[in-house]
């Protein structure tokens, strides 16, 4: 896949990402309330440019380490990254290497992930007598950002995205999954 | 396109609505239907109002006759709310229109905006009381001392006057925006769907409701689709089906069990891979879902497509057209400019020979599914005179554009035709353009 075609599409995904961004906050503002249908296939649309974004980069710069945004929680992101691969607008060949080499990249920078993740998951006893979650947690009525787990489930590592401060990145994590929640 | 009789030749019949160009937004169409007989077609707006035409028969025997509608009443059915828990306005938007089955002499519509369901009875009046013992003709009491004999008051003739009054309300049943109503086949229930939740009424009990699907994920993070239209079945008051953002549509069988969470049957096509892009999951969301009017069938509108699908048939429509193919590689623009979101309605002839959707620049779209033949027709002022015919359109997509073609980029993507509406049995249709209602009629009709 030549470079041109990397940053072509890098550049739609982006283009697209801001749209979609604007799109969103308009929305806010609409009369009616927000619109459920129409900001789930916003944020849809956000996470397709989100990776074909992360994917294009990875494929111009393949020394950065940058996975694909693990979404343990979207059962439907897998089948479409399998049936990304023949997308037309991505050279195949060049798409699937990219793919395949970042998954050990994703794996190691996840470890990191969940061990700084666990430290915010120290059980009750360790945490400090002084009430810090007054001042700094969110207010009740607002939903809460951690999935709450069934019983036997497992935290997963935070997607990537949210453990960097890339200031790529902090386009793209600003509201996917936030949006929802929001109702 | 051949129907009974030979070829279908469209006319121009009548258009409703103001000729202005500069559109109140309160006067946009949002819902167009006729009733069972054909004989009274109603439209909504996004001002709440209902305006109910009627079809005048007196000249049917006659040739070259045309069906005249006229207007018949005219109510305002939701007025804009504001929910104080939430801060939000609650639009007056009237999404859907259904008539029930007409029982008696009066007429009766369910009308729902985004949160609150109406039924609105229709009656005429065409007789007035006079000679009251007690009260004078204009209203005022009589001095009792001055009547001196007893009469019985009678009924005269007077002017019609069509009234309408709403009957039931039934509110607060749904947190997200109400997208579709439907009276069952048993005229007694019907059912509501919002974004998550499907809920089951008696059209008699309005302070409670059964909740017959409930899509709501326990954690809103993990949505991955809503729900975009449902129908009973024409005939069978146990089912219904739903359509989704996804492209499935679901049918249910209310036997099965109070939560008709786990579908009978689910119906979805395998994605071309060849087509993906970022808008796929836009597209292939579904805009409407209608069932054939002998219950076989069932047709689905998504953004660039029909479908009709068999209902012994799960893994594929039998039957798919495509509306405006040529917008496939405009995508972008097309979300840009927020048209993507667009939600198309689609409808069947009396006969289910012939399905119908529209499309962009009051552009309207034909298939005939017997004759494998499709037409693209336009509404529009300039094709108005009274019985002119309509010309077909053809949207060049590339190359040598002919004349009387016109090229994808010359589109007016303002002029959308969203409602459709089809007689139950004669070729009259009726479509909504923005702020305009047309009728047109079969030449030979």
């Amino acid at each position: 896949m030549s470079a041109t075609t990397a940053m072509e599409v890098n550049i739609e995904a982006k283009r697209i990402l801001a749209v979609s961004i604007s799109k969103l906050y308009a929305s806010r503002t609409q009369r009616g309330g927000l619109r459920l249908h129409r900001s789930l296939l916003l944020s849809l649309v956000m996470r397709s440019a989100r990776d074909i974004y992360h994917a294009s980069r990875e494929c111009e710069a393949p020394s950065e380490a940058q996975s694909a945004p693990e979404e343990p929680m979207d059962t439907g992101s897998s089948p479409e990254e399998a049936s990304r691969q023949p997308e037309p607008q991505l050279a195949t060949s060049g798409a699937e290497t990219c793919s395949d080499s970042e998954e050990p990249a994703s794996d190691a920078e996840e470890y990191d992930c969940e061990i700084a993740e666990d430290k915010e998951n120290l059980s009750p006893a360790r945490q400090s007598r002084k009430r810090r979650g007054k001042a700094s947690a969110a207010p009740d009525f607002l939903p809460s950002k951690r999935a709450r787990l069934e019983p036997g489930e497992e935290r997963h590592a935070a997607p990537l995205g949210s453990c960097r401060a890339g200031a790529g990145d902090s386009l793209t994590t600003l509201s996917l999954n936030r949006v929802i929640p929001a109702f | 396109m051949a129907g009974p009789g030979g070829d279908m030749q469209w006319c121009f019949s009548q258009v409703k609505g103001a000729i202005d160009d500069d559109v109140a937004e309160a006067d946009i169409i949002s819902t167009v239907e006729f009733n069972h007989t054909g004989e009274l077609l109603a439209t909504g707006d996004k001002g709440g109002r209902v305006v109910i035409f009627q079809q005048e028969i007196e000249n049917k025997n006659q040739p070259q006759f045309r069906s005249e509608y006229n207007v018949y009443s005219t109510f305002q059915s939701h007025e804009p709310e504001f929910d104080y828990l939430k801060s939000l306005e609650i639009e007056e938007k009237i999404n859907k229109i259904r008539w029930l089955p007409q029982k008696n002499a009066a007429q009766f519509l369910l009308s729902t905006n985004d949160k609150t369901i109406k039924l609105w009875k229709i009656s005429e009046r065409d007789k007035r009381p006079e000679g009251y013992n007690l009260k004078e003709d204009d209203g005022r009491y009589k001095d009792p001392n001055s009547i001196t004999s007893l009469q019985v008051p009678v009924l005269i003739p007077m002017d019609l006057m069509v009234e309408a009054s709403p009957r039931r309300v039934f509110a607060n049943a749904h947190t997200y925006h109400i997208n579709s109503v439907s009276v069952n086949s048993d005229n007694e229930t019907y059912l509501s769907a919002d974004d998550l939740r499907i809920n089951l009424w008696h059209l008699e009990i309005t302070d409670r409701s059964f909740n017959i699907v409930d899509i709501k994920p326990a954690n809103m993070e993990e949505l991955t689709e809503v729900i975009t239209a449902a129908e009973f079945h024409p005939h069978q008051c146990n089912t219904f089906v739903y359509s989704s953002s996804k492209g499935t549509i679901r049918l249910c069988d209310m036997r099965a069990s109070a939560l008709c969470d786990k579908h009978s049957k689910l119906f979805e096509e395998p994605e071309n891979p060849s087509n993906r892009s970022f808008f796929s999951e836009i597209i292939s969301s579904i805009s409407d879902v209608k069932f054939s009017h002998n219950g076989r069938y069932m047709m689905t509108r998504d953004y660039l497509s029909v479908k009709i699908w068999d209902l012994n048939m799960e893994n594929r429509p039998v039957e798919t057209y495509q509306v405006h193919e040529y917008l496939r590689s405009k995508l972008c623009s097309l979300y840009e400019n927020d048209c993507i979101f667009d939600k198309f309605e689609c409808c069947w002839n009396g006969n289910d020979s012939v399905v119908m959707t529209g499309s962009y620049n009051n552009f309207f779209r034909m298939f005939d599914r017997g004759h494998r033949r499709d037409i693209t027709l336009e509404a529009s002022r300039e094709n108005s005179k009274p019985m002119q015919v309509l010309k077909p359109r053809k949207v060049c997509t590339g190359g040598k554009r002919k004349k009387d073609e016109i090229s994808v980029d010359s589109l007016d993507f303002n002029k959308k035709i969203l409602h459709t509406a089809w007689h139950p049995q004669d070729n009259i249709i009726a479509v909504a353009t923005t702020n305009n209602l047309y009728i047109f009629q079969d030449k030979v009709n």
